[in-house]
């Protein structure tokens, strides 16, 4: 591909330099600031988003464990709160304010900062270059600045946490009215605009990646890399890629809307309200419009968190059974319908709005259909792993872990994607349950797994085994813990986003299991911290890496070496001769990509 | 104190782990990586197992535990909420069945086909029949499903029955205000500039309308059992929502765009503290939508009684018109051509 050596003139360079080390290393010697800081190098970058995506993971998941404290122990007061948040928890017990803001920004700190940047951002970049056989993104800058422009969003947001009214507390889909009118909460004075600004730097910084994953992963793969012999992970993270473009602009477009009826006394979604006697001169607007706005991309930012993680978990399922990943083109088909699904249905998160009948029904009919390539790629894994030789690397089991929450709580979306099931249960803890299991669990569950089986590629080591079998089971056996029971709330009826029950003849029946359920919540949240540590640590002083290809995989990655420097192959780049799953073929356990086919092959 | 000692235990346990997950690396190498991993993965594969028997048994124990303690161990209390358990059980079974095969089969498959050295994986890329199976089965379940659905949601959501009961509700944080259209059967027009809860006006009524002057308000809504209500709900400020959990059904109240909801009490409140054995029953109403600080303690309550005594609770109720102009002139207004004075001071 003429391409590579066009935009890659510099990794020529670098090829050059590898053989002559001693010669003129200075010349090409990174300072600390291109080399960590502004680097433009995918790997970095990647690294990068991990990183931070990891920091906003701990600060969301403390909010949750926090939140938790008054759920579970709602009679208790802690004075090491009151030492530690001043009014926010006065007496040592959590203030509503403070609880809803803790329940906002943990939602929208771990959909976007973490499981959207963190983990999409983290993986695109690492493995799109590396897998399809190419020395870089297509544009190093803006990727660069894709990340930079996250970093700016997280500055917002972090200092958002700081400001006296508090951060924004209307819940992280921040329906107006409430988000658009300081009067009606604290949250709503300026920690929203400073949400909103943040959400517009996410976006900017959302497509400045997106279009450059697509670009590359359509312009630069290998000789031979043909689109239908990529590895899943690529096509997951393309299908992801273009996802965020379509969708986000859209989040764009409400959120500015929403900064204008905030800040300039427009009425985009406010219309004849009185709120605390005051009576406000809009009229017009629909608190609707929000809501279709808000979910056009709310519902795509589902799948956007997810497919990136089934596409590892396909790679890392197919790699330790040591066996093709069953049926590829109906994983890649249904991939593409998930894909366009999850645009057309987003108003199912709107059947109690008043949203008109008879176009509900039209979405319950299409969200159901999204069960249909959902069920195709469960039993694929099933039967992939089915007469393997599974070898259960910590990859492996957080990848097994993964189909079996995607199970659990895909099954719960077709409760609630069915409109009747949905007048019932619709803003109970049985939606609580079914995307924390779904979204949440799962896609950290294919987070961590990719994070486990490239942490060799990352950084050249191993991470500690003993301490990965701790964190995953106690992971998979506490996510379960904690999030099956909240059925049974969901199942009374139990609202969400309520801090305290105590008062309800119909919800005071819980508060053994909501005891339960916090306890939980805080043993594994104290083992994720383990695994920060076993990362932090093994970054340094892990077991070393020693053969090239550590798990026997057939995908370029692989052939690169151990440790590769900016520009991926020190050589020319591979060509790439078959698709990425030959294992157990003709006899063979692996075949990578860059073998030739042989004369006496046998087809798959 | 104890916040120290935990923390210190905590540390403690942190670097016990530690050592021990870096004494067993150390360990791995000298045994030989070989002969550690294959030991590994036996433990593995065996928690895989335990994982699936426990989980199963735990699953069976939570619902012994708490099924009792959701809706579904009552019945419904309205005509629509019937439909909507049938579909819940449905649904359970069919997500059941599903859940148990792929459950089983995963931790099955991962236990059986755990890494043996004589084992060779079986290459198998693709079978169209399979694959087929596989779309089509799912499919005509789920269509199953969604056209039960649709057909329930059809009911439910259609047009409320002529004769059907008139109730406003209104949400504001934190509470619910209700109205009754009074004998002529129709709500008086409101207008939100008009809102003045201090005046006796909390609903934006406009007194003008001839219609309101019979309007009952009230904070406490009253249904008759067996006979269809139609709520038209509202909110003042944000988006608040009518949650009621025992009729099952839920609806959105929004600022400027009514929306409305309808359905058949099918028991009094006396007959669901029988039915449920709780002698404090009552029907609450949740508000189920996010609505600021005091979003969890937005409740209000419903009485479903007989006619008689609905009635009688009806006849005790003074009309709001009535009180605001007793309040407002201290000669009671004869008739209702005489308004515009008072109303003025209204305003």
């Amino acid at each position: 591909m003429s391409s590579e050596t066009i935009t890659h003139g510099h990794a020529v360079q670098a090829t050059a330099h590898a053989h002559d080390e001693h010669g003129h290393d200075h010349h090409h010697e990174e300072s600390f600031l291109t080399k960590y800081i502004f680097s433009t190098d995918h790997k970095m970058i990647g690294k990068q988003f991990l990183i931070t995506g990891m920091i906003w993971a701990i600060i969301g998941g403390l909010f949750s464990v926090l939140f938790r404290l008054q759920l579970g122990y709602p009679e208790m007061s802690f004075p090491f709160l009151e030492d530690l948040f001043g009014k926010w928890a006065a007496g040592g017990r959590i203030t509503n304010e403070f609880y809803y803001a803790l329940v906002t920004m943990h939602g929208t700190i771990l959909v976007f900062f973490v499981l959207t940047a963190g983990l999409s951002g983290t993986f695109a970049n690492i493995l799109i270059p590396l897998q399809i056989g190419a020395r870089d993104m297509a544009s190093g800058f803006l990727n660069m600045l894709s990340y930079w422009f996250f970093f700016l969003a997280s500055v917002v947001m972090f200092a958002s946490l700081f400001i006296q009214t508090g951060p924004a507390s209307g819940g992280w889909t921040i329906y107006p009215p409430l988000s658009a009118l300081g009067q009606a909460s604290e949250g709503s004075k300026l920690g929203m605009d400073f949400w909103l600004i943040s959400m517009a730097l996410f976006i900017v910084s959302s497509l400045l990646g997106g279009l450059n994953y697509i670009s590359t992963i359509l312009n630069l793969r290998t000789k031979g890399m043909s689109m239908t012999r990529m590895p899943l992970t690529i096509w997951a993270i393309f299908f992801t890629a273009v996802l965020g473009v379509l969708s986000f602009p859209v989040l764009l477009s409400g959120a500015v809307l929403l900064l204008f009826d905030r800040n300039l006394g427009t009425s985009f979604y406010l219309s004849e309200i009185v709120v605390k006697g005051e009576i406000l001169p809009n009229e017009g607007g629909s608190a609707i419009l929000f809501q279709h706005l808000f979910w056009f991309l709310g519902h795509p930012e589902v799948y956007i968190i997810l497919l990136p993680a089934m596409g590892m978990v396909s790679e890392i399922l197919s790699v330790n059974s040591r066996k093709p990943i069953f049926g590829y083109l109906a994983m890649v088909g249904s991939l593409f319908a998930i894909c366009i699904l999850a645009f057309l249905v987003w108003a199912h998160h709107m059947f109690v709005t008043g949203l008109n009948p008879f176009l509900g029904a039209f979405f319950v009919l299409l969200t159901l259909l999204i069960a249909v390539p959902s069920a195709i790629k469960v039993f694929n894994w099933l039967t992939t792993i089915w007469r393997g030789n599974i070898r259960f690397t910590p990859g492996m089991l957080f990848a097994i872990g993964f189909v079996s929450l995607f199970i659990s709580g895909g099954l719960t979306g077709i409760f609630l994607g069915n409109s009747t099931l949905d007048i019932h249960l619709h803003d109970t803890y049985f939606v609580v349950a079914h995307f924390h299991i779904v979204m949440g669990v799962a896609s950290f569950f294919g987070m961590f797994a990719g994070v486990y089986h490239w942490f060799p590629k990352m950084y050249g080591r191993y991470l500690n085994t003993t301490m990965a079998y701790i964190h995953f089971w106690v992971t998979f056996v506490g996510a379960y813990l904690i999030f099956w029971p909240m059925h049974y709330q969901g199942l009374a009826g139990m609202p969400r986003r309520y801090s305290d029950f105590s008062n309800w003849q119909s919800f005071n029946q819980f508060a053994d299991m909501n005891r339960f359920i916090s306890t939980v919540a805080m043993v594994v949240f104290a083992v994720q911290l383990l695994f920060v540590f076993n990362f932090f640590y093994s970054i340094f002083k892990g077991r070393k890496v020693k053969s090239q290809n550590p798990w026997g995989a057939n995908t370029l990655e692989w052939t690169t070496p151990i440790n590769p420097g900016h520009g991926n192959w020190p050589g020319d780049i591979p060509e790439v001769h078959r698709w990425a799953y030959d294992y157990g073929k003709d006899g063979r356990e692996f075949i990578p990509q860059t073998e030739p086919v042989g004369a006496n092959e046998s087809a798959h | 104190m104890s916040g120290y000692f935990i923390l210190a235990i905590l540390t403690l346990a942190f670097v016990v782990t530690f050592q021990i997950a870096k004494a067993s690396e150390y360990v791995s190498v000298l045994k030989g990586e070989e002969k550690a991993f294959r030991q590994n993965n036996r433990i593995n594969a065996f928690l895989f197992i335990a994982f699936l028997v426990l989980g199963l048994a735990a699953a069976w124990w939570c619902n012994e535990e708490y099924y009792k303690k959701t809706l579904m161990a009552q019945p419904s209390a309205s005509d629509q909420g019937e439909k909507v358990d049938f579909m819940l059980m449905l649904t359970f079974a069919v997500t059941g069945l599903v859940f148990l095969i792929t459950q089983i089969l995963l931790f099955w498959f991962a236990f059986k086909y755990q890494y043996r050295e004589k084992r060779q994986a079986f290459y198998f890329p693709h079978n169209n029949k399979l694959e087929l199976i596989w779309t089509v089965v799912p499919a005509i379940f789920l269509t199953v499903l969604v056209g039960l659905g649709m057909f329930y949601w059809f009911k439910m959501t259609g047009d409320a029955p002529k004769d059907a009961q008139l109730v406003e509700i209104t949400g504001k944080q934190f509470n619910w205000m209700v109205r009754y259209p009074g004998k002529d059967n129709v709500f008086g027009r409101k207008n939100y500039r008009l809102t003045d809860a201090s005046n006796g006006n909390a609903l934006g009524v406009d007194w003008e309308d001839a219609a309101s002057h019979d309007d009952v308000e009230a904070t406490e809504v009253h249904l008759v059992v067996g006979k269809p209500v139609k709520l038209v709900i509202g909110a003042q400020d944000v988006i608040h929502d009518v949650g009621l959990v025992h009729f099952r059904m839920k609806m959105d109240a929004v600022p400027g765009i009514p929306t409305t909801m309808w359905f058949t009490p099918k028991y009094t409140t006396a007959q669901m503290k029988e039915i449920t054995g709780n002698k404090d029953f009552v029907y609450e109403i949740s508000c189920d939508q996010m609505c600021g600080s005091g979003h969890y303690s937005m409740r209000g309550v419903i009485v479903v009684e007989t006619q008689e005594e609905f009635d009688a609770w009806m006849t005790s109720k003074k009309p709001q018109y009535v009180t605001v102009k007793e309040a407002a002139a201290p000669a009671p207004v004869a008739d209702s051509t005489a308004t515009s004075k008072p109303l003025a001071q209204l305003n």
